[in-house]
């Protein structure tokens, strides 16, 4: 269930757009930000707050790629691999963090700790290579520095 | 990280001082803006008839910095005077095009200069909505232009009767989430709309029949950034900067093989090679340039020894064969393996193929396996053909210009570079 806090800020935003539907994207990103995915039943629960069918709230969360219908782990890492990040070494710090983390990219650790994907061009092409952690991200990687990162994180 | 990065070559410090990314580490700042004559653009422009403040930024002859290089005052010009339905601004953040990141900077170390931007261009056209469409992966951006937004609503510059003047005005923040075809200027409508991001048939063009079936205007964060800038400081000004018929300061973000890879601000028509040696600071190792795709990775990829005489401007990288894109230059060395570039590429407008156009959705998926055969040396001579038929079935066959953007770089990628091809054939 959404808390009614968000409900209240989804609320709030509807002075913004002229339709209930454009608080699409606004909404599924509240709700994420709330359960960590959409599941099923949040995705109804949009739709109903939306006034909008369940088929088109999930016809939009399957479309785009930070939109989750499945659990992630507690630390999404996204690692661009994109030309500019290839050429500074992407696949090389793909391949570490694989062996490190005992996953390959698109897979999520057993105890839910970590998720591994491979992604595309993330704009930090002068800071290459580079991987995010959720909002953060981590630019001119090197090998230690991709180490240091992980052990940081609990 | 500052604004742009310097020039290796300190020669290159006189030729711009910048203005769209000034070296003024407080510029995010509203206090620190209006310090530095910030919104004072937007004072003089209440001041004007808006069809003036139009006729301004077309006789400046700016062209939009999203790729296509259109004629922003035209632009502006084509959306209706009067108009029973409120008419819409949406400005372009979605900046996925891969080796681009310069509207990241802005919304970083100016985001004052692109609301004030905004704002103008509302004024200009009578909008009284905008939309600032930014990419879900900047989250830590979003928030920067979020308070800024908020700085300046409390502050007057936006909202109601903007500074006593009787004009109002709203400009919200929209989130994207993950989807390299919401640049697309239909697509990024459809996503504000809720909708999945898919592209509209054109016509009916935005500036008809735009977000919600209203008249739209769709401009790009850079371009927006230069309005103040060209208000400020006059159209004849900045008319002079560069190329005359590309004119203005452009962000090039160098990327690849380069000592000094950042975004540099810069006139238009700098020289290629200035740029990859003079401001990006040269290849490590002093090794050959054997390739550069000059304006993001849809634009067509050039060979190294071919750099001489071609120039950061619209129409020199035309008569080059290639295009001034998003000015993302990726720079290759002479060990790269280009066949291993351009299947990354492929794979890329495969996965962000929308999947509304057959040609796309199906024809990028071909091109993919058709070029893994090459990087496992498994292809045959035939396969080249294959190759470059499958990307001329899918230029001018789709919707939008994303079919176009997969087509290209395998194409110039073939016809520059066929032997790299040819290499990677079985025996």
């Amino acid at each position: 269930m959404l808390s009614q806090d968000n409900i209240q800020r989804i609320n709030d935003l509807r002075q913004r757009y002229p339709t209930s539907q454009a608080l699409m994207l606004p909404a599924l990103w509240i709700a994420q930000e709330q359960h960590g995915f959409l599941s099923e039943e949040t995705m109804k629960e949009v739709a109903a707050l939306l006034a909008v069918p369940y088929g088109h709230v999930l016809g939009v969360v399957t479309f785009y790629t930070m939109l989750h219908a499945k659990p992630v782990g507690k630390h999404h890492i996204e690692v661009c691999t994109n030309i500019s990040c290839l050429l500074r070494g992407s696949d090389k710090v793909l391949a570490h963090l694989e062996k490190r983390l005992g996953i390959k990219a698109g897979e999520t650790t057993s105890d839910g700790k970590w998720t591994l994907s491979e992604t595309e061009c993330m704009g930090s092409c002068g800071t290459a290579p580079m991987f995010a952690v959720g909002e953060e991200y981590h630019e001119n990687l090197t090998i230690e520095k991709v180490d240091r990162i992980i052990d940081s994180l609990t | 990280m500052t604004a742009t990065t310097r020039p290796s070559d300190p020669t290159k410090q006189s030729l711009w001082k910048p203005v769209i990314l000034p070296d003024n580490p407080g510029l995010h700042m509203i206090d620190v803006y209006l310090q530095n004559g910030g919104y004072s653009a937007l004072k003089k422009a209440l001041g004007m008839k808006p069809e003036d403040v139009t006729e301004e930024v077309k006789k400046s002859g700016l062209r939009g910095r999203g790729g296509a290089c259109f004629p922003t005052g035209l632009k502006w010009s084509f959306m209706p005077k009067q108009s029973a339905k409120p008419k819409y601004l949406c400005v372009n953040g979605d900046e996925s095009e891969p080796g681009t990141f310069k509207d990241r900077q802005i919304f970083e170390f100016n985001p004052h200069l692109l609301i004030e931007g905004t704002l103008i261009a509302c004024y200009a056209m009578g909008i009284t909505s905008a939309y600032i469409y930014i990419r879900g992966e900047y989250g830590k951006w979003i928030k920067m232009v979020e308070q800024a937004l908020s700085d300046a609503y409390a502050k007057g510059y936006v909202g109601q009767n903007i500074l006593g003047t009787g004009f109002s005005t709203n400009v919200y923040v929209h989130k994207g989430a993950g989807a390299y075809i919401c640049g697309e200027e239909s697509s990024l409508m459809n996503s504000i709309e809720g909708e999945r991001g898919y592209p509209r048939v054109k016509p009916p063009f935005p500036a008809q029949n735009g977000l919600w079936g209203c008249p739209t205007t769709i401009n790009n964060v850079e371009t927006i950034s230069n309005v103040p800038v060209i208000l400020d400081k006059g159209w004849e000004w900045y008319s002079k900067i560069g190329i005359a018929k590309h004119p203005g300061p452009i962000l090039v973000g160098v990327s690849g093989h380069v000592n000094n890879p950042g975004v540099f601000e810069m006139p238009t028509g700098e020289p290629l090679l200035d740029i990859i040696h003079k401001w990006a600071g040269g290849v490590p190792g002093g090794k050959r340039i054997k390739a550069v795709i000059p304006g993001g990775s849809s634009t067509m990829i050039l060979r190294g020894e071919n750099l001489e005489g071609v120039n950061m401007d619209a129409d020199s990288l035309k008569a080059a064969g290639s295009s001034v894109g998003t000015a993302g230059v990726m720079v290759m060395d002479e060990e790269t393996d280009l066949i291993r570039v351009i299947t990354r590429i492929t794979k890329f407008y495969y996965h962000e193929s929308c999947g509304q156009c057959t040609p796309c959705r199906e024809g990028t998926g071909w091109m993919f396996k058709i070029l893994k055969r090459f990087e496992k040396h498994d292809a045959t001579k035939a396969d080249i053909d294959l190759l470059l038929d499958v990307a001329n079935n899918i230029e001018g066959n789709t919707i939008c210009a994303l079919g176009d953007a997969a087509a290209w770089p395998v194409q110039s990628m073939v016809k520059r570079f066929r032997e790299e091809f040819e290499a990677r054939t079985r025996a």
